[in-house]
């Protein structure tokens, strides 16, 4: 389906994000946190609800969650609480989700985006924190004919900030970039990994359309099930579509949850059997409400690092890179440290820059790497990169280094010396094989002197050749001009 | 007294996952509508500018050192299923999709 966000209608989005934060121990028990496990071994009878059990609230988990508000520049609530929410399903081991209602520990923030080069400032409605549900599994070939559902409750009670926005979003494109600056966010804070593939971090969209002009908002869907920033895009680009071309042919968008399918990219209404959700939310009578003072709150927020929008301006200004390099460096707190690390220590920042865009930023993502998951360190780049400054390998030769430095942390000089890459800059030598390339190849002399340049290239091949590569570029043309000009007849 | 109706009992009773029959609700019609009765009772005093009570104790801010501690045998946790597969709990499937 075709995206008609023509002329004629305007597109509302806002957003709900769960973000786990990066503790040690679960929110309100000691178990272990952390991705994966064997099922059912990170569990007490805190997360599994146990009767009789009793929750106490981690501390670092209350400091990430008004870290996050304070990085979001909310508001930090002075007084705030825990509720109960109320429904039964499987992942629930309490029946309940212990959350925030009424009074949420961050509210009336804002992110500033930039998309499509407009500056946009996003309303952050509240941020509160609760805890995670298990995981469940269904077996079978598909969701829908699996005769069981498996649960494993390690993720039970690894604690979570919910983040919602205000209704702000006016495109798919910009929920995608707003998502991505999020992310940044809150890893450059330092209280979470996002790492959606593993579901640390999650989005669910409220989207409506209306005819542009129009005062009141148009019915909501919410869209769910949407596993990469590109699926909320995509997801959102279909939905507001259906929604357009729905109310075009004279119906009515219906207030339903609505689930993404990826692989079919259409959007498909939940059955809804039951009445509206009824979560009957009352004060969480296990856990005592939290009192902040400013003290404590401004500590945290001298805590907090330099956050991404900081830091592009800061490596744009300090290392005199354009503003696109300073964007890409910033994609992540990794990139960005490593940037700064190798360009500290290298009198070319924009050299530095463009090898982590380039060859740093192409392998990551054909072997669908992390940074932190190859040994390659700022030093192992800035030690290559002055082999380059000095002459002594070539440009081409260089990113054939880097590759072999990026699978295995040897030093640039190390692998250069193993494989006998050293470039040959003495000129004398140069000059000799240049003579005997022109010797070996009058056709492509007798073709250069006739005026085809391009002849030029087979005796650069034929010295290439003969050196195996190792001849510096430059010289090689110079020698071979200067010899080619003394011979003209 | 105020009686629940039985729309407002039946519609309890789903949000609890109960199944009552015709004497039941009638009972808890009445026994429901004593307790929010009793509950009432509070409007009769003034309480113009009292905060509302989060919590009974008083207390603020209990909170733990973020630190792991031993976590529970797995056979010791799965011997409360009814039904386990590989270590998972096992439950009737609970995706329903339109």
């Amino acid at each position: 389906m075709e995206v008609e966000n023509g002329p004629g209608w305007e597109i509302v989005i806002g957003l709900e994000i769960h973000v786990e934060l990066l503790t040690r121990s679960k929110v309100f028990c000691s178990c272990a946190t952390g991705f994966g496990g064997e099922p059912n071994t990170r569990v007490c009878p805190v997360c599994l609800g146990l009767p009789g059990s009793l929750p106490v609230l981690n501390a670092k988990a209350l400091e990430y969650a008004v870290k996050t508000g304070l990085a979001l520049n909310c508001e930090i609530a002075s007084f705030s609480k825990f509720d109960r929410k109320n429904y039964f399903y499987p992942d629930l081991p309490k029946a309940y989700q212990i959350s925030q209602y009424d009074l949420p520990l961050c509210r009336h923030g804002y992110l500033e985006i930039e998309a499509g080069g407009v500056r946009r400032r996003i309303g952050i409605t509240r941020v509160h924190l609760e805890e995670e549900t298990g995981k469940s599994l269904h077996a079978g070939t598909s969701i829908v004919d699996s005769p069981f559902t498996l649960l494993d409750y390690n993720r039970a009670g690894i604690p979570l900030v919910e983040i919602v926005t205000e209704p702000d979003i006016r495109s798919p494109e910009e929920a995608r970039v707003f998502l991505e600056e999020l992310k940044r966010v809150v890893e450059f804070a330092g209280v979470s990994d996002v790492k959606m593939e593993e579901g640390s971090l999650r989005c669910d969209a409220n989207i409506s359309v209306r005819p542009r002009g129009a005062s009141r908002l148009g019915t909501k869907t919410e869209v769910k099930n949407m596993n990469s920033f590109r699926a909320v895009q995509r997801a959102l680009e279909y939905e507001a579509a259906r929604q357009i071309a729905t109310l075009r042919a004279g119906g009515r968008v219906v207030q339903e949850t609505r689930h993404w399918d990826d692989a079919a990219g259409v959007t498909r209404g939940m059955r809804s059997k039951e009445q509206a959700q009824d979560y009957r939310y009352f004060p969480e009578p296990d856990l005592v409400p939290i009192v902040l003072s400013p003290e404590q709150i401004e500590q945290w927020r001298r805590e907090l690092p330099e956050l991404p929008a900081a830091r592009r301006e800061r490596l744009a200004r300090e290392y005199g890179l354009p503003a696109y390099d300073a964007a890409i460096l910033t994609a992540s707190k990794k990139l960005a440290d490593f940037f700064e690390e190798a360009a500290r220590a290298f009198p070319d920042p924009k050299m530095v820059s463009n090898w982590v865009m380039g060859e740093l930023l192409r392998l990551l993502k054909a072997e669908n790497k992390e940074l932190d998951q190859v040994p390659l360190q700022p030093s192992d780049l800035v030690g290559l990169l002055s082999l380059v400054r000095d002459g002594v390998i070539s440009g081409a030769t260089a990113k054939e280094v880097f590759e072999e430095m990026f699978h295995t942390g040897d030093p640039a000089a190390s692998i250069v010396d193993r494989r006998g890459l050293r470039q040959i800059s003495d000129e004398g030598a140069l000059r000799e094989i240049v003579r005997r390339a022109m010797a070996a190849n009058p056709d492509a002399v007798q073709s250069y002197r006739q005026g085809k340049e391009k002849a030029l290239g087979a005796l650069v091949g034929a010295v290439m050749k003969e050196t195996r590569g190792k001849a510096n570029p430059q010289l090689v043309n110079r020698l071979l001009l200067e010899a080619l000009r003394e011979a003209k007849p | 007294m105020q009686k629940l109706s039985s729309e407002q009992v039946a519609h309890v009773a789903r949000l609890a996952r109960l199944a009552l029959n015709e004497t039941e609700q009638e009972r808890f019609a009445v026994q429901l509508g004593q307790i929010l009765a009793y509950a009432e009772k509070i409007r009769e005093l003034d309480l113009e500018g009292v905060e509302p009570t989060a919590h009974v104790l008083g207390l603020t801010n209990v909170t733990r050192r973020d630190e792991v501690r031993a976590s529970l045998d797995r056979d010791e946790v799965l011997r409360n299923g009814p039904e386990v597969e590989n270590g998972y709990f096992r439950v009737p499937r609970v995706v329903e999709e339109a």
